[in-house]
């Protein structure tokens, strides 16, 4: 994935914040990130720290929430959570399976001052 | 002329932080048999704040500004009646010769080219030489077109209504896929010299994709592609998934592609499903 443009797209996101509630500085800051989002979070903690350097939300701590994977399985129908996106149904063994949900890539919440 | 700028011409767009790709490996990840797997560390631990310190829920997508432009984009090709496809795939796949041809059989069919590409503007000078309107995007570092980079460009293109709006994404199989363009589908280039296991490699491309193009059927016999599988890889990553063979080479299947174009444009004028003349062999 991008993830320096998801950076710029969370550096968007609290500027926008600081604007509208006048904070100064994120001390830490939490992402709900899904198992199919794309995202590679080695990656995307390296380019936090640089995409952030000199905003508001330098050196702020990055916490991320994995959120399980969810597809239905067009075998038996049934919606399973899974981590890979290669996994068979957990309940048929069927392996045609469309995500229904883990493509989250969301800022839950901040510590601001 | 773009009403936002008044400029004309290609339009240039520089990633602003200037390392648009940093691929740190450095971070946790975990090994195991023969290969790595980054982005499975354990997630950061969070530190009591000060007293002054004040939690704000934000609860934002992240890509919420593009999500933004892109809706807007959708609003204005709804309001013009126009039916746009974001074509996605990797580098030379075969995009700009189907776009081609597509435009040849399309005849009086009002339509418009946005060509993304890092660099030159020779993509946009084919559709060009066709007759076409077509507009160039050079994304500079950038390896995917966003939903501003489009509104920009649609505001350069005098869009007729009821028109076909083509989009040919900067070829990668990996970033696009997470950009809404505002598009009414994507359709994704995979030819059959890429190998039968690229749907497996590459999953959140052809999750995200309503149509599958099969390109460069005419070499399958020349490189032992097994088409069988390809299709089955594809439906293994995405049930709903539509699936062409086509040579933009020869020919073949372009009549289902256009009948494909044809019939989602009709729904979504229509608001309604339609049939189409040739299947998209579709097994379920
Ligand atoms: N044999 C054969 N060659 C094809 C076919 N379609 C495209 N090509 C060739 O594949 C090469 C790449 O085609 P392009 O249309 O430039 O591919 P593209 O996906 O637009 O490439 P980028 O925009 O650079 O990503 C050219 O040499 C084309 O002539 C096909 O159906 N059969
Ligand atoms: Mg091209
Ligand atoms: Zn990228
Ligand atoms: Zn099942």
């Amino acid at each position: 994935m991008h993830e320096v443009s998801i950076c710029e797209g969370i550096l968007g996101v609290i500027e926008d914040q600081a604007r509208t509630l006048g904070f100064t500085a994120v001390r830490r800051i939490t992402l709900e990130i899904g198992a199919f989002s794309g995202v590679e979070q080695a990656a995307l903690r390296f380019g936090f720290d640089a995409v952030m350097r000199g905003s508001v939300a330098e050196g702020a701590l990055l916490e991320i929430i994995d959120l399980p994977g969810r597809a239905r399985c067009y075998d038996c129908e049934d919606v399973v959570d899974i981590m890979d996106r290669l996994a068979c149904c957990p309940r048929c063994g069927g392996e045609r399976l469309l995500p229904e949900g883990g493509g989250e890539m969301r800022i839950k919440d901040m510590e601001v001052v | 002329m773009c009403t936002v700028c008044g400029c004309s011409g290609t339009v240039t767009f520089d990633a602003a932080s200037g390392q648009s790709h940093s691929h740190s490996h450095a971070g946790a990840h975990s090994q195991t048999h023969d290969h790595l797997h980054f982005g499975m560390g354990a997630a950061g631990v969070s530190v009591p704040g000060l007293s002054q310190a004040r939690i704000i829920a934000v609860e934002t997508d992240i890509l919420s500004k593009n999500n933004g432009f892109a809706a807007a984009n959708r609003r204005v090709l709804q309001a013009m009646g126009a039916y746009a496809v974001n074509l996605v795939s990797s580098p030379g796949s075969g995009k700009t010769t189907l776009l081609c041809r597509t435009i040849q059989m399309l005849g009086a069919a009002p339509l418009a080219v946005i060509e993304g590409d890092q660099q030159t503007s020779n993509d946009a000078e084919r559709i060009r030489a066709t007759g076409a309107l077509a507009i160039q995007i050079n994304t500079g570092k950038g390896c995917h077109l966003d939903a501003e980079m489009v509104g920009h460009a649609m505001g350069h293109l005098a869009l007729k209504p009821a028109s076909f709006l083509f989009i040919e994404n900067v070829g990668n199989l990996v970033c696009p896929a997470a950009f809404d363009l505002g598009e009414d589908a994507k359709v994704a280039i995979l030819s059959v010299t890429e190998g039968e296991d690229k749907p497996l490699k590459y999953p959140d491309m052809f999750t995200a994709s309503k149509l599958a193009i099969l390109n460069k059927t005419d070499l399958a016999p020349h490189c032992d592609a097994d088409l069988a599988a390809y299709e089955a890889n594809l439906r293994r990553i995405n049930p709903k998934i539509d699936i062409l063979r086509v040579s933009a080479r020869s020919g073949e299947g372009m009549a289902q592609w256009v009948d494909w174009l044809r019939a989602r444009h009709m729904e979504k004028t229509l608001g309604r499903p339609v049939a189409q003349m040739h299947g998209t062999g579709k097994t379920s």
